[in-house]
């Protein structure tokens, strides 16, 4: 998996009992938030489902729904659309055959919107896995994409 | 007012990856000279500069930090706020993309003063691009000797605007959603695990070294009466160019979007972000400054060809998605707001419905639990009293002369 959050541990933050890091450790292994590994931190931890699918689901950089195995992650906040950002997204679909919200069918890609990335000198921009592109230009995209697999 | 690099006085100058070039520029001469202090008086002296937070809120430094240090028990956290999401807001990435040693050595002369051995930095997980350089320069920073008395970790975000509200943050890297606390108590006297913690934002520990340098005097010679130094300001939107700039405090809106990023026929200017205000054309002599308008010093463009309506909606909609959830007046009233804006864009508002979002927008920012409810309905206010024309165009056509 490209993405890989917490590249460091602190000694104070004892990593097996804080919920945030045990599912970013999953993701980062799994891809996504897989209903067993999610019961099994729960047991783990000994707190309820609820309690670790709030986590799961409050922030948007974590997913319980599959994912591909690249995320792109298109700018969709004021810089970025007034930049034209929805050309942007035009242009990966076309190139990916494959909606916003939605998973190529060989799950190499998954397609989604987000808000602001901090690059709105270089609007409009997105984001693959770690790695912003800016600058963009529908013609862009299909050069850029290529590098994934 | 001219510009003036006190954050940015190493950007493009130093080596980011290299320690040498920036002790070479005068780097860690700070953070000597505070050691050699005793932790009061360096507290002493950013008191007496004024500094002020550069994340919005505008705190006086010093006093958080003194409140920090007088708060009972010995073990107390310093975290770095580098979670910036404000709409348009990216100097923070500037400055660590070109200077994260500065930001350290800023930490290092924090927890020294107040007398933490642990600092955290909290990274955006949009900014993850950055981590091996700031975990480089911590460790090159470790290996000179400069950390002998804190050891600083870099925390990333999982995505979430309001985790750069300081009691968001906190609940983050216990772990837990990022869902703001009811305050009293503030971080200084119970923050992370309910230590006593402080909080500062990226540009605000930037000015640390160079305050401690070179005295509390010099800093307060720049500036207005009560915003002293500089603020380093992220331009977007419709300008030619676009970027990162740093001005003395009191400067005009017009000498930084006109003069130095070159906008030309504006409509209207969002300054702070998502939760900022909105300033038309007309008022871009405004000086920025805590006294008028400042923010975290994110400033977005809109020139003639841009629809008002449009802009305030994307922003609700940005807010509404970002909204935590605790508190009913933000969760409701973001979506409530959007609702009635929606009405209006489609044609089929009334006047009522103008009243209606006067009077969300100050139930929200009376009851909302933090600065992200509280903020939400600026776009609103502000638009209403500037570009009140382009709400009732909109309008029924009946309903118009009422409105």
């Amino acid at each position: 998996m490209a993405e890989t959050h917490g590249a460091q541990i602190p000694s104070a933050l004892n990593r097996f009992d804080n919920l945030l890091w045990l599912i970013k450790e999953t993701q980062d292994r799994f891809g996504c938030l897989p209903e067993k590994q999610l019961a099994d931190i729960s047991e783990s931890l000994g707190v309820t489902k609820s309690d670790v699918y709030g986590v799961a689901t409050f922030y948007s950089f974590l997913s319980v729904q599959e994912q591909g195995r690249h995320v792109i992650r298109i700018c969709k906040s004021l810089p970025c659309f007034i930049k034209k950002s929805q050309h942007i997204v035009n242009a990966i679909e076309d190139v990916t055959g494959c909606s916003l919200g939605k998973l190529t069918a060989n799950a190499r890609f998954s397609i989604k919107l987000t808000n602001c990335i901090g690059e709105c000198d270089k609007a409009p921009v997105m984001m693959v896995d770690g790695r912003v592109y800016a600058d963009l230009t529908p013609g862009k995209i299909s050069q850029i994409l290529k590098e994934y697999h | 007012m001219p510009q003036l690099q006190i954050v940015l006085r190493n950007c493009r100058i130093i080596d980011p990856t290299n320690l040498d070039t920036y002790v070479k520029n005068g780097g860690s001469q700070g953070l000597k000279k505070a050691r050699r202090m005793k932790p009061e008086n360096v507290i002493e002296e950013i008191k007496a500069s004024n500094l002020r937070g550069r994340g919005g809120a505008g705190f006086p430094c010093g006093l958080k930090w003194e409140l920090t240090r007088n708060s009972p028990g010995d073990e107390k956290y310093l975290i770095c706020n580098a979670d910036e999401g404000e709409v348009g807001t990216f100097k923070d990435r500037y400055i660590i993309e070109n200077d994260p040693f500065s930001l350290i050595e800023g930490m290092a002369i924090a927890g020294y003063a107040i007398g933490a051995r642990q600092g955290y930095i909290y990274l955006r997980a949009e900014y993850h691009h950055l981590v091996g350089l700031i975990l480089s320069a911590i460790e090159q920073m470790k290996s000179a000797g400069h950390l002998s008395d804190i050891d600083i970790f870099v925390i990333e975000g999982a995505g979430a605007y309001i985790c750069g509200e300081e009691s968001a943050l906190m609940e983050s890297i216990e772990g837990k959603r990022g869902e703001v606390r009811y305050r009293p108590p503030f971080p200084p006297t119970r923050g992370l695990w309910g230590k006593p913690t402080i909080i500062n934002n990226v540009e605000t520990l930037m000015n640390i070294p160079p305050i401690i340098l070179n005295g509390a005097g010099w800093f307060k010679d720049i500036g207005t009466e009560r915003s002293k130094g500089t603020k380093v300001f992220s331009v977007s939107g419709d300008v030619t160019k676009p970027g990162v700039y740093e001005l003395v405090l009191g400067s005009t809106l017009r000498e930084l979007v006109e003069a130095l990023a070159g906008a030309r026929n504006i409509k209207l200017i969002q300054v702070g972000g998502a939760t900022g205000r909105i300033v038309p054309q007309g008022m871009v002599d405004t000086p920025l400054s805590f006294e008028t308008i400042l923010g975290a010093g994110a400033v977005t463009v809109f020139d003639e060809s841009r629809n008002v309506l449009e802009i305030v909606y994307k922003t609700l909609e940005f807010l509404a998605e970002e909204s935590c959830g605790k508190c009913v007046p933000c969760r409701e009233g973001t979506i409530a707001l959007i609702g009635i804006m929606d009405k209006i864009l489609n044609g089929e508002g009334r006047a009522a419905d103008i009243l209606s979002l006067e009077e969300l927008s100050r139930a929200m920012m009376l009851s909302s639990l933090c600065g992200l409810g509280q903020g939400a309905p600026n776009p609103v206010i502000d638009t209403l009293q500037h570009f009140r024309a382009d709400y009732e165009q909109k309008l029924v056509a009946k309903e118009r002369v009422k409105a």
